[in-house]
């Protein structure tokens, strides 16, 4: 979890050293004559064939992702120069020139390699390239390139179809192997380009900060960036554990992946990202760039200046939690986990992750909290987020369709899979391992997810309150759980049928709507009579103006992005119990979200 | 033909690092080396490609083999690098 590490490796003002002087939407990037296009078409699947030209207005909703490194920043786009566009085939008349100038074509994309190997001052990049190096000099790959010359191809041909054969086998493996795709695709698009004459692709250098976005990073490209210069990274593509985000996180540099949105992302447009909450948001003017930079240094300084468990003006307790996606994520300050998303691991993958995958996991994410609570989610995928595996028919409205908990009607085995997964890798480091059920919309429902859970030998189970029904039968859902968790956000979307990608219904998904804080306000209450604690693990956790209002009603535990957490910290510390109790009737007696931020101010 | 089979010792499997290691070892050896798992195909050992596509993780059995004068030396140093944690010397990376 090395994010205070990160953290203090970096000049403490580098990644915001927007000076207040330039013009941020200055000229667009000098690349370092890089040719546009990328290989399009030679290679059916190629990652980020998201079709480019989309340009979200200023007030557009964010373009969102995963955020994989936390911080704030702002400032001009720069896109990564995309590889070169495969030439024409030609006819090869000289065989023996032709596989000599491949081969030349791969020694040399080795030995730029590796010097940048040499170059490079983190231990992981210089890693990471000498493994491409090794690639690039494959005698397999050779020799492949080689039998397709002698079979009539020209050298870029040659080296792409050898290369696409490796690509093929990494996809089919999964996991590592396909996130290390994006190396092979670096070393070819470098091979075929000096193999056709073309300079090798690159990273711009502009003579100011920017924020770099991608198709995908390769570490060739990562290894060079400079954490002054580079102010975020968002890619199209990539995961949690792609070098991006690694390299993102080791340089403290805010990052996003898999944001399919940044295709539409051009050169000068500016941007303000959030690391941790994986939004993008585009078009912003000068001033939210100056607050972007302001967020991100009262987040350094709260970091490092506030620590300890959530607690009022006069000790009453509310825990304070983190979410998080995998073992990589920070919980640095945070009392436990509060929402461990399994999603990530069942992404990208032809099957689903053995028990023995699975159990590494959550075991690692175990290790790194040492004893400290984790309240792992099950499975929360469905035709929204869709999984290969899972043979999934379009829905009409995936968010209203066969989603979460709802799964386990048609494959139950998946769901006893992940619980005795995770009851093994509690076992197995002596974790407090709490689980819970996403789109629990019934007691009955409530009732069976739990009746699993104590079969694979899991004591504390919980369920998600997402949706309105179970919230109106919070007593009778609270006799069958050992918690609840409040998921503000599709809570939000379910109560206001509003959904959460539709920009223009913003303002009935604000976390301050009386109507969401009643149905918080009915759990809380519901909670504290049966003695059984009612956290919550939406967005609205994370607010600071909130943390004391949800205390008030008796929310138990808030869990947000570890970042988070100084500011929640701080607002509950600034108010005694009772002073939370009156806010929390104030905002509730509001009469609209306006009204109810006045009644907390 | 002389081989070896022994379980990968590197915590992250033989990717990256270890990967790296062991290919580069396998390629200076002074004869050819092929290595697979249970029920594939045997593969270069000095193939980078080929030996991260075998999917080695930490406790994976492996076969390495060959043949000719000196065989049974190079069998041996290459078995104890795959038996040994790459991950955990020189620091590693915290990938």
């Amino acid at each position: 979890m090395g994010e205070a590490a990160a953290a203090s490796s970096l000049p403490a003002d580098a990644p915001t050293d927007i000076s207040a002087g330039q013009p941020v939407a200055a000229s667009a990037p000098s690349q370092t004559g890089v040719p546009a296009g990328r290989l399009t078409g030679a290679t059916p699947g190629l990652i980020g064939g998201v079709p480019g030209g989309v340009r979200p207005g200023p007030s557009a909703e964010p373009l969102r992702g995963i955020g994989v490194s936390p911080g704030f920043a702002a400032g001009p786009v720069c896109r990564a120069g995309d590889a070169p566009r495969m030439p024409s085939p030609r006819v090869v008349d000289d065989v023996e020139a032709e596989l000599a100038g491949a081969a030349a074509a791969l020694r040399e994309v080795a030995a730029e390699l590796g010097r940048r190997a040499e170059a490079t001052r983190d231990a992981t990049a210089a890693e990471i390239l000498r493994a491409q190096v090794l690639m690039a000099e494959d005698p397999v790959l050779d020799e492949a390139v080689a039998d397709a010359i002698r079979a009539g191809s020209d050298a870029p041909h040659a080296i792409d179809a050898a290369f696409a054969v490796h690509r093929q086998a990494f996809l089919d493996a999964g996991g590592y192997l396909a996130e290390r795709v994006a190396d092979l695709d670096d070393l070819r698009d470098r091979a075929v380009a000096v193999s056709s004459g073309a300079p090798m692709p690159g990273i711009p250098s502009p003579d100011h900060p920017f924020v770099l976005v991608a198709t995908d990073l390769a570490p060739a490209d990562t290894a060079g960036l400079d954490p002054a210069r580079v102010l975020a990274l968002v890619t199209e593509a990539g995961g949690p554990t792609s070098h991006t985000a690694i390299l993102a996180r080791s340089l403290g540099i805010p990052a996003v992946v898999r944001c399919g949105g940044a295709a539409g992302l051009r050169d000068g447009m500016v941007v303000a990202v959030d690391g941790a909450a994986g939004t993008v948001r585009v078009g912003v003017d000068e001033a939210t760039v100056a607050d972007t930079r302001r967020r991100e240094q009262e987040r350094r300084a709260r970091a490092a200046a506030s620590s300890g468990p959530g607690r009022t003006a006069d000790g009453w307790s509310v825990e304070l939690l983190a979410n998080v996606g995998s073992a990589a994520d920070p919980v640095a300050g945070a009392e436990g986990v509060g929402l461990f998303r399994t999603e990530l691991l069942y992404l990208d993958r032809a099957q689903a992750p053995s028990h023995d995958e699975q159990v590494e996991a959550y075991a690692a994410v175990f290790d790194a909290l040492g004893g400290r609570k984790v309240v792992v989610r099950t499975l929360d995928a469905g035709a929204d987020k869709p999984l290969p595996f899972l043979e999934q028919s379009g829905e009409p409205n995936p968010a209203l369709g066969v989603r979460g908990v709802r799964l386990a009607r048609r494959d139950p085995g998946l769901l006893d899979g992940q619980l005795a997964a995770i009851a093994a890798a509690a076992a197995r480091t002596g974790a407090t391992a709490w689980v819970m059920a996403p789109m629990i919309a019934t007691p009955a429902e409530a009732r069976d997810f739990v009746a699993r859970a104590r079969a694979a030998g899991l004591a504390s189970a919980g369920v998600m309150v997402e949706i309105p029904a179970a919230a109106l039968r919070v007593r009778a859902l609270l006799r069958e759980v050992e918690f609840l968790s409040i998921g503000t956000n599709d809570l939000s979307q379910y109560t206001f049928a509003a959904d959460r990608m539709a920009g223009d219904l913003a303002e009935l998904l604000d976390p301050w709507q009386p109507a969401l804080l009643d149905l918080v306000a009915m759990c809380a209450r519901a909670g504290r009579a049966a003695g059984k604690p009612v956290g919550i693990c939406g967005e609205a956790a994370a607010d600071p103006g909130l943390a004391p209002v949800f205390a008030g009603l008796g929310i138990s535990s808030l869990s947000m992005p570890a970042h988070a957490i100084p500011a929640v910290r701080d607002a509950l510390a600034a108010h005694t119990r009772e002073a939370c109790e009156r806010l929390a009737t104030a905002v509730l007696s509001a009469e609209d979200p306006t009204a109810a931020r006045a009644a907390a101010g | 033909m002389p081989s070896r089979t022994v379980t990968v010792g590197s915590r992250t499997g033989l990717h990256a690092r270890p990967a790296a290691l062991f290919v580069a070892a396998a390629g200076s050896a002074p004869l050819p080396v092929k290595i697979n798992v249970a029920g594939r195909k045997p593969v270069p050992a000095n193939s980078m490609l080929s030996v991260l596509s075998l999917g080695a993780k930490c406790g994976t059995e492996v076969t390495i083999t060959a043949e000719g004068d000196g065989a049974d030396v190079v069998l041996d140093d290459l078995a104890a690098l795959l038996a040994r944690d790459l991950d955990a010397e020189e620091g590693g990376s915290d990938g």
